[in-house]
């Protein structure tokens, strides 16, 4: 498949400034951090949740855990997408019963992801609440799901695909639209 | 990312990318035994035959939990209530389960070549359990996955293989596949059991007379099963081989003290090994059995968990999020 870059969508600036807004927006809205923790999404929820705690970090003093997920075997298109699909380890340091989780992923589409991260999760155990949190909200839902904290909401077409480059993952940081084409 | 195996008929086909692939997939799968809720819904709808036409309580199980686990069912055949005892044909056997639509076969069969046989007959997945004195591959895999646990690495090491390894299709499949790895073999055992012309199976392969003499420097040693089942009578008086092989603490002692004991089960607790062997720091036997589980959910996984090859057109890679 190939794809052709349209336009940047978010710079490193503006990827590091909404997060920091959202470090903020998450301390608001959680009522005091003390049974918080998050969940990034393999791949790229993962640097993003740790970016998150460490601003949180800053604005409130204290430490949020940090659990890494892997979602590969909870996907409902295995049967579809040709790849190989490769399985990674989740690593969620924490008991999941009872914690106040935010789940973190970098663009949040038909939400089935999401759905899968969430099956996921109560493998683990029983959260008292979930919330979702991404850099980017494209639309195009296929399944009930929110998110509580939105970096930037982008209208896109079918033939698009948001793709968040990040440091840790890409070498290069910025947010690109980019289209696909046959 | 090496080439995705479609079946699992023994090591020595595969390459070391293949290998260490399979390793590396078994780790979250390890990690997944830890689990409180131990199931999940990736296979499900799926089926995997498990058709087993020599006796096995343990390879068994270990495939019939790896399917369950990932959500798949799994069909039963078992050598007893088999309907080769009727004289029905291995081929009109295996036809007739394929004629119930399971996703892949996993079967152990007495004759070498029987999986390779079966693969070439149906359209279907297959994994072999153990065919004769061939190979049995999903054991060399948590054979090489436990000793890199506790190593660290498979790569340049000294292995001792002691026992009936001329009959053995577990000894097979290690030397296969840490052969791959640069690792070099050292073979011991009565010498009706332990052949000069099992050196052919490459120039790392030594074997020599004397347990003290295999165990010395060995990183890791893989005890065998007497197999008393495969032999018309002993060719050695048990209390003999005890005598002369078995693994005992004080033979430990002359060994590295870090050396690796691994057997592939069942012991025979007071014939190859000494209990105190068998439940002492150094014996892998229960990660064996864990491991076991982690690398067959990986190989399910990699053979019947996604989309088959044969449909695909071009890759297309990028999953809806």
């Amino acid at each position: 498949m190939r794809v052709v870059e349209k336009r940047q969508l978010m710079s490193a600036t503006e990827i590091e400034r909404t997060l920091q807004r959202l470090a903020h927006e998450v301390v608001e809205k959680s009522g005091g951090t003390q049974n918080l923790a998050l969940i990034g999404v393999r791949r790229r929820g993962v640097p993003l949740a740790h970016r998150i705690a460490k601003a949180m970090q800053t604005i409130d003093g204290t430490e949020v855990p940090v659990g890494t997920l892997d979602i590969t075997l909870y996907r409902d298109d295995l049967s579809k997408v040709a790849a190989h699909p490769v399985v990674h380890s989740s690593e969620i340091p924490f008991g999941v019963d009872d914690k106040d989780l935010i789940v973190v992923d970098d663009v949040l589409y038909t939400g089935r992801t999401i759905r899968a991260a969430m099956n996921g999760l109560f493998d683990l155990g029983r959260p008292s609440r979930v919330r979702l949190l991404v850099l980017i909200d494209r639309g195009h839902r296929e399944l009930p799901i929110e998110a509580s904290f939105v970096g930037r909401h982008v209208q896109t077409g079918d033939m698009e695909i948001v793709e968040v480059r990040l440091t840790d993952v890409d070498r290069e940081e910025r947010v690109m639209l980019v289209e696909r084409v046959e | 990312m090496p080439e995705r195996l479609r079946h699992l008929l023994g090591i020595e086909g595969l390459t070391a990318e293949q290998i260490l692939f399979v390793l590396d997939e078994a780790k979250p799968f390890q990690e997944f035994q830890r689990h409180p809720l131990k199931k999940l819904a990736t296979l499900r709808g799926k089926t995997v035959a498990l058709a087993f036409f020599e006796a096995s309580t343990r390879t068994r199980i270990s495939f019939a939990t790896a399917a369950s686990r990932l959500g798949a069912d799994s069909m039963n055949l078992q050598a007893e209530s088999s309907s080769l005892k009727k004289g029905e044909s291995l081929l009109d056997t295996v036809r007739t389960l394929d004629a119930m639509k399971p996703d892949c076969i996993v079967m152990r069969h007495s004759s070498s070549g029987a999986a390779d046989f079966v693969a070439r007959n149906l359209d279907i997945p297959v994994v072999n359990a153990g065919d004769g004195t061939h190979e049995h591959p999903s054991q060399g895999l948590l054979d090489a996955l436990t000793i890199r646990d506790r190593r660290g690495t498979i790569e340049n090491l000294k292995i001792t293989i002691v026992g009936d390894i001329l009959h053995s299709r577990v000894a097979r499949s290690n030397i296969h596949l840490l052969g791959k790895f640069g690792c070099q073999f050292t073979l011991c055992g009565p010498s009706m059991w332990v052949p000069k012309e099992l050196e052919c199976l490459g120039p790392p392969v030594h074997r020599v007379d004397r347990i003290e003499e295999a165990l010395d420097g060995a990183d890791a040693t893989i005890v065998l099963r007497v197999q008393q089942e495969r032999l018309h009578e002993p060719s050695l008086p048990l209390d003999e081989y005890i005598q002369l092989y078995q693994l005992t603490p004080e033979r430990l002692r002359g060994a590295r003290p870090d050396m690796l004991v691994l057997h592939p089960g069942p012991m025979i607790r007071g014939l190859e090994i000494d209990p105190a062997v068998a439940d002492g720091p150094q014996s892998c036997v229960l990660e064996q059995v864990t491991n076991g589980l982690a690398v067959r959910m990986a190989l399910l996984f990699q053979l019947i968990g996604s989309k088959p090859e044969s449909e695909d057109a071009k890759g297309t890679a990028h999953a809806a999020d």
